[in-house]
C-alpha cells in the first residue's frame, strides 16, 4: 500500500477518530496524541489492513482500546484529567442557535458519564454509527449497545430537564 | 413533522430504538427555529452533537517514524557513555602514576636527606680524625 492511498482510506475517518478519542481522553493534547500514534499504527500495519472488511470499524476499536489504555495508565499514576483546555469551536451553527450555555451544559453531562456509555454516546449520537457496527468494534451484542445507551441518553435526559426546568447550573 | 411523531419519536430515542434516519429527523426538527417550548432542552442536546460532529483534527499526519528517533538517541547515548567511560578511565590511570610518581620522589628525597645527615656525621668524624693527628704524631708516616 502506497502513502497517498492509505492517506485515502484513513482521511474519511480521522476526524472521527480524534472526536472519539477526545471523549474519552478529555484534553485536546491527549487526543491529537491518540489520533496521532493511532494512524501511524496503522501505517505499520498496513499490510494487514486488506484482512479487514472495515479498516475504519478496526480503527475504531484500536481507538477504544489505546484510550481505555490510557486511562488506566492514567489513574494507576494518579493523574487526574482536567478538561480546563475545553473550548466549543465557533461555528456558524452554533451561533445560530445560541445555546452556548446549555450546549457545553450537556459536554459536562456527557463527560460526568461512564467511560463505556460515553462512547457509546459519542459513537451513536455523533458518529451515527449502526448499532450492528458499534456492537462489533466493543465487541459486545447489539442489545447490550441498546441498553447501555438508552441508560445514557435517560441519564442526560433526565439531568437537562433538571437543569431546564429549576434553572440551576 | 408534527409535535405528535416528534414525542413518539423522543420516547423510541430515549429506548434506544429509533433508526440513524429518524435520529436524523429528530436533529433536523431541533435544529430548526420552530421548537415546541416543552421540548426546549433538547434542542441543547441535538444541537451539542452536531457542534461536536464538526470538530476536525487539524495536524498533519505524520507516518514517518518518531520511535527511530530515540533509536538513534540511545545510540549516541551509549557512544557518548563508553568515551566518557574510556577518557575516565584513562584520566584516572594518569592520575594514579602521577601520585606513585609524587610518592617515589618524597622517599627519594628523604632517602637523600638521611644519607646527607649520615655525611655530616661523617665530617665530624672526619674533624675528629684531623684534631687526633694533630696531637699525635705518626710516626710511620712521618717517616715515609
Amino acid at each position: 500500500m502506497k502513502q497517498s492511498e492509505f492517506l485515502k482510506t484513513v482521511m474519511p475517518f480521522k476526524d472521527k477518530v480524534f472526536r472519539v478519542a477526545k471523549r474519552l481522553l478529555v484534553s485536546t493534547e491527549e487526543a491529537e496524541d491518540a489520533t496521532q500514534e493511532l494512524l501511524f499504527k496503522l501505517w505499520k500495519n498496513k499490510a494487514k489492513l486488506k484482512q479487514y472488511n472495515s479498516v475504519e470499524a478496526f480503527a475504531m476499536t484500536m481507538t477504544k482500546n489505546y484510550c481505555f489504555d490510557r486511562l488506566k495508565s492514567k489513574q494507576a499514576s494518579n493523574l487526574k484529567l482536567v478538561h480546563s483546555n475545553y473550548e466549543e469551536k465557533d461555528t456558524p451553527l452554533q451561533r445560530k442557535i445560541e445555546l452556548n450555555d446549555s450546549v457545553s451544559l450537556v459536554h459536562k453531562l456527557i463527560e460526568n458519564l461512564p467511560e463505556q456509555q460515553k462512547l457509546i454516546i459519542q459513537l451513536r449520537d455523533v458518529e451515527e454509527y449502526e448499532f450492528d457496527e458499534i456492537a462489533k468494534m466493543l465487541s459486545l451484542k447489539p442489545t447490550a449497545v441498546r441498553v447501555t445507551l438508552s441508560r445514557a441518553r435517560k441519564t442526560i435526559r433526565e439531568q437537562l430537564t433538571k437543569q431546564h426546568n429549576y434553572g440551576i447550573s | 413533522m408534527e409535535l405528535a411523531n416528534i414525542e413518539k419519536l423522543l420516547e423510541k430515542y430515549l429506548n434506544a430504538e429509533t433508526t440513524i434516519a429518524e435520529e436524523k429527523t429528530l436533529k433536523s426538527y431541533f435544529l430548526s427555529d420552530n421548537v415546541a417550548p416543552h421540548l426546549q432542552e433538547y434542542q441543547a442536546l441535538f444541537g451539542y452533537f452536531s457542534t461536536n460532529k464538526s470538530e476536525r483534527y487539524t495536524k498533519t499526519i505524520q507516518l514517518k517514524s518518531r520511535k527511530l528517533n530515540w533509536k538513534w538517541l540511545s545510540v549516541a547515548a551509549s557512544v557518548v557513555l563508553l568515551v566518557s567511560v574510556y577518557t575516565g578511565y584513562q584520566s584516572n590511570q594518569q592520575r594514579k602514576a602521577e601520585r606513585i610518581y609524587l610518592e617515589t620522589q618524597m622517599a627519594f628525597s628523604m632517602l637523600a636527606v638521611n644519607l646527607n645527615k649520615g655525611n655530616d656525621a661523617i665530617a665530624v668524624l672526619q674533624h675528629f680524625e684531623d684534631t687526633k693527628n694533630k696531637i699525635f704524631k705518626q710516626p710511620k708516616k712521618v717517616k715515609k
